[in-house]
């Protein structure tokens, strides 16, 4: 075990936690603002995903797709909100779990029936070298370009919410949801834009994401516990707590999986090792979790007042 | 019983009620025989399949239904029940009485512990949070090589329940699993008609007031989730035996889903709302994948269509119905009451 793979899986982790804040940073908006859960959230990404393999058959350009599948599957995300979750809001939790539980059914269903269970979909080809970012570390460009992605998202969600008339709103609405509507705040549009904005985050990381993992049917679920975990370590409705959450529960996640096993070969007999190294690396995130939930059961960064 | 309502039970237990659950227990006895003489014997073992959910989905509606605490990690007991079975039986324990009651005692256990961290959150964070936990299982039973990976454990002989039983006998299986629900319906109607169930009920309305009068309801709340995981633990036992095969999909979470949409099918907080759910369930899934291999696509809207319009689920009409018929007979007594 070198400097270099520890660097090289920290990067790996920093690609994976930045996409993972995609998914998070638009499902805590919708738990804090709207107090609603949304397991369909997942389901966005995954379309993401299906529509950029599919646009890029079409196009043939990388870069375009993508973009085009965040603008389609935003639009998708804010119908979704008029028609069928809005009328989720009034509702109790349960029903909320069960109907948007309902909704992954019919949606991945739907995927199945329009593409099949699953699309090809590589990186761009003059993405797909790796270049050398200090001597002796060779890193994947593509990966360079999802981590710089989910960097400029990030700030841009930060300048949104922080110095915008809509960020005000969200973070109101956050922090205390009767206070901002008594104070006249339009939440019809702010909830569909949000959820619009939840959304696009989906389809971007579905998007940057598919060329590595895979475009499937339920790849969506998968995910979607990660990004609860995530929440539930930052804490509900808190951007930066999304942001601390996603990349604690990357890092922890890749370097687990890639460097426990090494780290067990050190100190077990190696017929222990090979068993309990990939075992244990599975389950890493949970522990962090309930660690995190033993000393702090709202979070790290609990929005609500 | 309207002459005299100060001595009447508390809880009077209608005669038609009492009529129904004997007419449903006579012919869940006599199924075995019908479905032979109609030749449909084959489907004695989706049946059993379905009383086993039926179990998890009513040991899930003591939380979920009477308690009001959205656990969506419910298939993790049923699945480690599974697993503890099917690996003690792969060691050569097949002592019914031994395996079973270690599979519920480690169940209970389990759900000590993650009740324990759980139960300290509410809302959103409980439901995300009993997702997590039971994902957490799930990626283990995956990880575990010793006990078949991803692959599963197949089982090669059912548990020995000592009494005369072949060990083949698909009858046989159906009589025990349905002794093990009416068993497990019992302890419910005890426990929910208890004090004890008082305070659980107590709870789900406000569990603020109920410890500012002295009653420590994190105790009671854990309590309950202990009884709900050590009856999922035992479905979990019961379904090895019925599939001969243990494999991580049990623990899922679209198994919990699926428990989840058996309690709300079936009626949220009703002693057997669960297994309703599930025959329903099951039924509607296996007809609907009969015609088309998208059924999934249809029972979804089914579901869809059943949360918004009809949230109480089947327990919805006879809601309306009992109401109708209460109706009928409340207005000549509340004549007679008149002192």
């Amino acid at each position: 075990m070198s400097g270099i793979l520890i660097l090289e899986q920290a990067l790996n982790g920093l690609q994976f936690g930045l996409m993972l804040f995609l998914l998070a940073s638009g499902l805590t908006l919708v738990f804090g603002i709207m107090d609603m859960i949304n397991l369909a959230h997942g389901a966005l990404y995954m379309i993401g995903a299906f529509l950029t393999a599919w646009l890029v058959q079409l196009t043939q350009s990388f870069f375009l797709s993508v973009f085009l599948a965040v603008i389609l599957t935003s639009i998708f995300g804010m119908l979704l909100e008029k028609t069928l979750l809005k009328s989720l809001y009034a509702r109790d939790h349960m029903s909320q779990v069960l109907a948007t539980f309902a909704l992954i059914l019919i949606l991945n269903e739907s995927v199945k029936m329009i593409w099949g269970t699953d699309l090809p979909l590589s990186s761009p080809d003059y993405l797909s070298g790796p270049i050398e970012i200090i001597p002796g570390l060779m890193y994947s460009s593509y990966r360079l370009v999802i981590i710089a992605t989910g960097l400029l998202i990030a700030l841009f969600l930060y300048l949104v919410v922080t110095r915008t008339k809509m960020g005000a709103w969200v973070r109101a609405g956050a922090s205390n949801r009767e206070m901002a509507l008594a104070m006249g705040i339009n939440i019809d549009i702010l909830f569909t834009a949000v959820f619009g904005l939840g959304a696009a985050l989906c389809a971007v990381a579905g998007a940057m994401l598919a060329p590595l993992l895979a475009v499937q049917v339920g790849m969506g679920e998968n995910i979607l516990i990660l990004a609860f975990v995530v929440i539930v370590i930052g804490g509900i409705g808190s951007v930066w707590g999304a942001f601390v959450g996603s990349l604690l529960v990357g890092c922890v996640d890749t370097m687990g999986r890639s460097l426990l096993p090494f780290m067990f070969r050190e100190f077990l007999p190696p017929q222990w090792a090979g068993a309990a190294g990939p075992a244990v690396a599975s389950i890493l995130v949970y522990v962090l979790m309930a660690g995190v939930l033993f000393v702090r059961p709202q979070g790290l960064f609990n929005q609500r007042t | 019983m309207s002459l005299h309502p100060h001595q009447s039970s508390p809880n009077p237990v209608p005669l038609a009620q009492t009529l129904g659950v004997l007419a449903i227990l006579i012919l869940a006895l006599a199924m075995p025989f019908l479905l032979d003489k109609i030749g449909l014997d084959y489907y004695l073992g989706s049946l059993t399949k379905m009383m086993i959910y039926g179990i998890a989905a009513c040991s899930l509606n003591l939380i979920l239904g009477y308690a009001g605490l959205v656990s969506f990690g419910h298939a993790a007991y049923m699945g480690i029940g599974a697993y503890a079975v099917g690996i003690l039986i792969s060691q050569g324990q097949v002592n019914a009485w031994v395996d079973i009651s270690f599979s519920v005692l480690l169940c209970a256990f389990l759900a000590l512990l993650m009740g324990f961290i759980c139960l300290r959150t509410k809302g959103v964070y409980f439901i995300m949070i009993t997702l997590a936990f039971a994902q957490m299982l799930y990626y283990l039973s995956n990880s575990i090589k010793a006990f078949g990976g991803d692959e599963g454990l197949s089982i090669k002989s059912r548990l020995d329940f000592g009494i005369q039983l072949s060990q083949k006998s698909d009858v046989h299986l159906y009589f025990l699993v349905l002794i093990f629900l009416i068993l497990s319906l019992y302890l419910i109607h005890r426990i929910m008609n208890s004090k004890f169930g008082q305070v659980i009920k107590a709870i789900k309305d406000d569990d603020v007031r109920v410890d500012s009068i002295g009653i420590h309801a994190f105790k009671y709340k854990l309590a309950i989730f202990v009884i709900a995981g050590a009856l999922g633990g035992l479905a979990g036992a019961l379904m090895v035996n019925q599939q001969k095969y243990v494999s991580p999909n049990l623990l899922h979470w679209t198994q919990s889903g699926t428990l989840m949409v058996m309690v709300i099918l079936g009626g949220v907080g009703t002693l057997s709302g669960g297994l309703w759910g599930a025959l329903l369930l099951l039924t509607l899934e296996s007809v609907i994948s009969e015609y088309t291999l998208h059924w999934q696509f249809f029972v979804g809207w089914i579901l869809l269509a059943v949360i918004l319009m009809a949230p109480k689920g089947l327990a919805s009409f006879s809601a309306l119905w009992s109401a109708r018929s209460k109706g009928r007979d409340q207005v000549p007594k509340v004549k007679t009451i008149k002192p």
